[in-house]
């Protein structure tokens, strides 16, 4: 389920960069990234598991959707706390000056 | 059970090669055809491997193959564990590494060739002109 729900993230993730483009002010396409980082990575042990143990390819319960759900959490957190230190927009700068 | 330290050990890797072609590009390192510096396409490379690796060590806390406490892998912790932890490094960790760098590899390689394309047919200004 996690590897659906990170593929979806990162087809969300891309459109929006795409049609965000050229610029990447808001650092879309690190998130981006990350989520086919991610997506590939699972796919490859997705697929090797299946091949050798057998058994389903998706793994659908509430345990593998509330996984999907952390991982999408820590991809936007890290995104996120990267977003603030870069501060595209100068607001933290503004702020910081009163 | 370990197979994202592959992945986070190449990313270290590229990471580190990245650092010393933007150190020396800094003494003018010429962008290609497609107006990119080999540290930028291997920045993208580091993204995709460093996101992966975190997004997989995040999969391996929530399933106990990971823990806060030295030795850090469960796995370590009972020697019949250890061969097939790195059996799964290995096969898995390796197919990982290989298919994040080939897919990356592509899309460069497309990207070239696509840049490559548009400026073979841009027709060429003629010297002089014509009445």
């Amino acid at each position: 389920m996690w590897l659906i729900m990170t593929a979806l993230a990162a087809i969300i993730t891309t459109v929006i960069w795409y049609a965000k483009s050229p610029g990447d002010k808001y650092k879309l396409g690190l998130l981006s990234s990350m989520f086919w980082g991610g997506t590939i990575m699972w796919l490859v042990d997705h697929v090797m598991a299946y091949l050798t143990e057998g058994g389903e390819f998706f793994e659908v319960n509430l345990d593998a959707t509330m996984l999907g759900l952390s991982v999408i959490i820590l991809a936007l957190c890290v995104w996120i706390i990267v977003l603030l230190v870069s501060d595209p927009k100068g607001v933290l700068k503004r702020a910081s000056k009163g | 059970m370990a197979c994202f330290l592959v992945p986070a050990g190449e990313a270290i890797v590229t990471t580190i090669a990245q650092k010393v072609m933007e150190k020396k590009a800094r003494g003018g390192e010429a962008p290609n055809i497609m107006g990119l510096k080999w540290s930028r396409r291997l920045s993208w490379l580091n993204k995709l491997l460093w996101g992966g690796s975190l997004l997989l060590a995040l999969e391996h806390v929530w399933h106990g193959e990971v823990v806060p406490w030295p030795p850090f892998l469960t796995a370590m912790e009972n020697p019949a564990d250890v061969a097939p932890m790195l059996h799964e490094m290995v096969t898995i960790g390796s197919a990982m590494a290989v298919a994040i760098t080939a897919i990356w590899a592509i899309a460069i390689a497309i990207m070239e060739f696509r840049a490559k394309s548009k400026l073979e047919i841009q027709p060429i200004p003629a010297s002089g002109g014509n009445k």
